[in-house]
């Protein structure tokens, strides 16, 4: 079935070449990514990337004679402008084609841009690659005040970043809260305090007009007229899916390249993985699209199977982790449909954890600086376990005993 | 520079040199040494970078924190001399360290 050629070289893409060798695949396979740097590690970028002095190079995940030994054609630097599905053809950025006879799309993500006037000012940065985060991290050097324009992770690990360097930062947040999307109300505050007591001056129900460049200097104005100073602004209001090239093909997409299961778009000879899919995983009801490294790496298993004609169905628990500060927040499962909050400890100690339960079904787990309930609520969302609410609700009982 | 030996899962010594300040994890990954995978990038999330310090090493490498802790009991096979790599520091008193790569699939 050669050759295999995988489009997008972030950590989907890089799971996906490297389960097709551990796999067994031993014909041609191409990788191809849009950025020039081998396939590197994201999360840092948001993190320690910024906050110390660090060569790129210590980003990627594998050297570079790590491809050559393993027979993996990389071509970096060039997009994908046409997927052909006639002709099993995709035509590339530098005008040259490349013929598949199967094909995995891990096209990822692009940031959501600010939608304001004056957000093309250069002093308004977005962090999603690499490359980002190097001019984040020069302008950071030269600045003294920086505002964030949204209070996501990224924008909130920015933050902390920002204030251990030193700088003045205000966060401003569209909604009532800061990462309003995916925690409760509680874990928002929790995060807010902290932020607040590092001297961030957060701001949530704001919405950004403008950026201003007046004779007074760069500033965010806000719909209520207020005028926000900045050296810096850096934007942090979500992504959107790369589905053109998919869409293009006639590949069904809604919000994320369509996969089931097993991660096949409605292509027989075509996959998807990671960021840029809306998928099936047998644990859930609804198809879901999701942003983190677990599903890119899991997925990205998944994918290479049914390339490999072993096909394994999705079925694993959703987690994802943010660090700020000295604070680590773990969360697992997906907490949509909630209707009760179980908290285990108390917020004030600095180390909790939120159970989110639908009836008596457990749903998701927020623990903050708590990892071990992370770690066995992980266990038992995978084994489907009924975890009593008073138990969860009591510091006293060993969770670990509740298997 | 400090050396590390990481033995791989089919017994292969891999003698890397690795700058203090990195961690045992980013000597693995820049050597391409196979099965120290490191999903997370070092954040002390996954326990893909799971190993097993050498006996004659543990006392000089020394114990994994609370969180480090909870984050190995989704590790494959823990043992006691089991580390995740992401978060031992390589210095001066660990050159000629031995470690044996984990199963981290």
């Amino acid at each position: 079935m050669p050759p295999i050629v995988v489009v997008g070289a972030g950590q989907a893409g890089l799971q996906v070449v490297d389960s097709l060798r551990r796999g067994g695949y031993t014909d041609a396979l191409t990788l191809i990514g849009d950025e020039t740097w081998l396939p590197y590690q994201r999360p840092p970028l948001s993190k320690k990337f910024l906050l110390e002095e660090m060569d790129p190079a210590r980003l990627y995940f594998r050297p570079a004679a790590h491809f050559s030994k393993q027979d993996v054609t990389l071509r970096l630097g060039v997009s994908v402008t046409r997927l052909n599905r006639t002709t099993c053809e995709l035509t590339l950025s530098d005008g040259s084609t490349v013929h598949y006879d199967r094909l995995a799309l891990a096209t990822g993500t692009r940031v959501r841009t600010l939608p304001v006037p004056g957000a093309d000012d250069p002093r308004v940065c977005y962090l999603r690659g690499l490359d980002d985060a190097v001019r984040v991290k020069a302008r950071l050097v030269e600045t003294s005040r920086v505002v964030i324009v949204g209070a996501g992770f990224i924008g909130l690990e920015i933050a902390a970043v920002a204030r251990a360097l030193g700088k003045e930062v205000t966060v401003i947040e569209a909604q009532g809260r800061v990462m309003p999307r995916v925690v409760a109300p509680l874990v928002s505050a929790y995060f807010q305090r902290v932020h607040e007591s590092h001297g961030v001056r957060v701001m949530t129900d704001a919405q950004v007009q403008a950026v201003v460049n007046s004779g007074a200097g760069l500033a965010v104005r806000l719909r209520d007229a207020t005028e926000i100073p900045a050296e810096l602004i850096i934007v942090g209001i979500g992504v959107v899916p790369n589905t053109e090239l998919a869409a293009a093909a006639g590949i069904i997409c809604d919000s994320g390249i369509v996969v089931d299961e097993f991660a096949r778009t409605n292509d027989p000879a075509i996959v998807a993985a990671g960021d840029c899919t809306r998928h099936r995983n047998t644990l859930f009801a609804e198809p879901h699209r999701l942003e983190s490294v677990q599903n890119a790496v899991d997925q990205a298993k998944v994918a290479a199977a049914s390339l490999l004609d072993v096909p394994v169905a999705y079925a694993q628990v959703p987690w994802f982790w943010s660090d700020q500060y000295d604070v680590k927040l773990q969360m697992t499962g997906i907490s949509t449909g909630y209707d009760e909050l179980v908290l285990r400890g108390v917020p004030e100690s600095g180390a909790f954890s939120v159970f989110y339960y639908a009836g008596e079904r457990l749903l998701a787990v927020d623990s903050i600086n708590r990892p071990v309930d992370h770690m066995v609520a992980r266990r038992w969302l995978l084994a489907g376990t009924k975890i009593a609410k008073h138990s969860a609700a009591d510091v006293a009982v060993d969770l670990k005993s509740v298997i | 520079m400090p050396k590390i030996t990481y033995i791989d899962l089919d017994g292969a010594a891999h003698t890397c040199e690795v700058a203090n300040g990195l961690s045992v994890m980013e000597g693995a990954v820049a050597n391409g040494v196979p099965g120290i995978l490191a999903i997370c990038g070092g954040s002390c999330a996954c326990s893909t970078c799971h190993a097993y310090v050498d006996s004659a090493w543990l006392a000089r490498v020394g114990a994994a924190a609370d969180i480090e802790d909870a984050t190995l009991d989704l590790a494959n096979e823990r043992r006691p001399e089991s580390r995740l790599t992401c978060q031992i520091q390589m210095r001066p008193e660990l050159d000629g360290l031995i470690v044996h790569v984990a199963k981290n699939d």
